[in-house]
């Protein structure tokens, strides 16, 4: 096994061009416990830690700039006013150790069908910055997930950043597991309106082969909320709107029965969270609680 | 690969090591600090937390390479650091020894790391931040009761001694 260092990004562009096999570690949070385990023996891993770029962000206009190994713990401290829905899954990831390394960068690498990042980068609207030697390319979120534990990066490509549109509206995130720290997901939703649209996005997870925005649900909740003139008055949502609205994130679930929990339990669990992020999601706009949280 | 790292305020050495190796081996394997305890090796149980560059870590999830030049900081220097005479205790050591926190002691250096951290952020912490900042680490031993008054008990004490000063 070699270990390369790039000091830079251009070098870490050129390192995996000359070695697309080569195993890019960020956080090592995923990478490491696959060397340990013997489950991965990749002749060159890539170290992106000494790349200090890829743990600044930047303000772009609608959108923030999120270098791919900014740590979880960052994400929660810094971001929560721009990012309120990310932030929230962040706060969900592992424990405070794995917080400290973890990436949102590394989470998008494994692709995990129950990674926690990718419900709240549905719901938000993002796209992921890949780079090659060959050039740059923005990637939607929706079409970076492939499979389960693949994405769309082609070999020589990393990932840079992750452009994540800033919140115009609450956004709202829920996790099933069985306690509060160092769960993977049983399944997770995340909810964000978009008043400026007047629309509202979700992100499904671990309830299917890939992360999956509920789009049906989405659609439905749109024009009844017009339909209603909810957004104009500020009424609740009518309790049959959240009810269908629940209804269909259900169905929008494609989940497996594995060691964490039944299929039918997670399509289930997942029209409960719909429900009730739109419910708190809404209260939170209403109240005019919520979108001024401070970072 | 040859790596060079600041451990406990001392730099150190270690050729020959394993590109896939993680820093918990290097500490404990190469270096002779056994205070780092492997009981996992996949993040769960925190026994290897240590401080990279200031920041808990698990070392079972740092590739040794990615330590290269950084400073770490083990269980086996919590005392220096504080400015415990030699032989003698930290303020968080002692009052886990007081306190009662130690069975097997096997979790023990990992929580030292994390609540030392937690402390020197945050000295007066409730119990909600002190279960937060240890919630990554395991103990099958103590029924965690008896570590949540130990790190009350730093923190009193600590206060206590500042007050003084
Ligand atoms: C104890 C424990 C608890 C965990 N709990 C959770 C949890 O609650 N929720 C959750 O979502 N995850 C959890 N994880 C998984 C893991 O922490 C996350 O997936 C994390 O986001 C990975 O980030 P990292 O920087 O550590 O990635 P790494 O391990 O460094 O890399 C992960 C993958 O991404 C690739 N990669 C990394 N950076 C790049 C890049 N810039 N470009 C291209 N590819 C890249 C790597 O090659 C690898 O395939 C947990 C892990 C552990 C060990
Ligand atoms: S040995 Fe590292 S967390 Fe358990
Ligand atoms: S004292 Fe035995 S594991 Fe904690």
């Amino acid at each position: 096994m070699d270990f390369l260092r790039p000091a830079r990004w251009e070098e870490a562009l050129a390192a995996k061009a000359e070695h697309p096999a080569a195993v890019p570690i960020a956080g090592g949070t995923d990478v490491m416990v696959e060397i340990n385990f013997d489950h991965r023996r990749p002749s060159h891993l890539l170290d992106l830690t000494r790349v200090t770029e890829l743990y600044t962000w930047q303000d772009a206009g609608d959108r923030v700039r999120l270098g791919a190994a900014v740590p979880y713990a960052r994400v929660i401290e810094r971001l929560a006013g721009e990012l309120p829905g990310l932030a929230l899954a962040a706060r969900t990831v592992g424990s405070p150790q794995i917080r400290n390394r973890g990436s949102v960068g590394g989470n998008l690498g494994a692709a995990s069908p129950a990674g926690d990042s990718h419900p709240a980068l549905l719901a938000a609207g993002a796209e992921v910055e890949a780079e090659s030697v060959r050039g740059t390319r923005l990637i939607p979120v929706e079409e970076f997930y492939t499979g389960v534990k693949r994405n769309a990066l082609a070999p020589d490509e990393l990932i840079r950043a992750v452009h994540v549109r800033k919140a115009t509206g609450p956004q709202q995130f829920s996790k099933v597991g069985t306690r509060n720290a160092m769960v993977i997901a049983v399944c997770a939703f995340a909810l964000a309106l978009h008043p400026d649209t007047r629309t509202v996005r979700t992100g499904i997870g671990s309830a299917a082969p890939t992360p999956v925005r509920a789009r049906t649900a989405e659609d439905f909740l749109n024009a009844a909320l017009a339909e209603a003139r909810c957004w104009d008055t500020g009424a609740p949502v009518p309790p049959a709107v959240a009810a269908e609205f629940a209804r269909l994130a259900s169905a929008a679930c494609r989940p497996i029965d594995d060691v964490r929990g039944s299929a039918a339990y997670r399509r289930h669990a997942v029209g409960v969270m719909a429900r009730r992020t739109l419910a708190w999601a809404w209260e939170q706009h209403t109240t005019g609680e919520g979108t001024a949280r401070c970072a | 690969m040859r790596v060079n790292v600041t451990v406990n305020g001392r730099p150190r050495q270690a050729d020959d090591v394993w590109e896939g190796e993680s820093l918990l081996y290097l500490l404990r394997e190469r270096l002779g600090l056994p205070g780092s305890k492997n009981a996992c090796e996949q993040g769960e149980c925190g026994s290897c937390t240590v401080r990279l560059d200031g920041v808990p870590v698990c070392a079972c999830l740092v590739a040794a390479g990615q330590a290269h030049g950084r400073d770490v900081v083990t269980v086996e220097g919590l005392a220096a650091r504080a400015g415990a005479a030699e032989g003698h205790l930290s303020p968080v050591q002692q009052a886990f020894v007081d306190a009662g926190a130690v069975q097997c002691g096997f979790c023990t250096p990992g929580l030292l790391v994390a609540a030392d951290d937690l402390l020197e952020r945050d000295p007066d912490p409730s119990d909600a931040d002190i279960r937060e900042a240890l919630s990554g680490n395991l103990c099958r031993c103590t029924g965690y009761e008896k570590i949540l008054d130990a790190v009350r008990l730093a923190a009193a004490r600590t206060a206590r001694s500042g007050q003084g000063a």
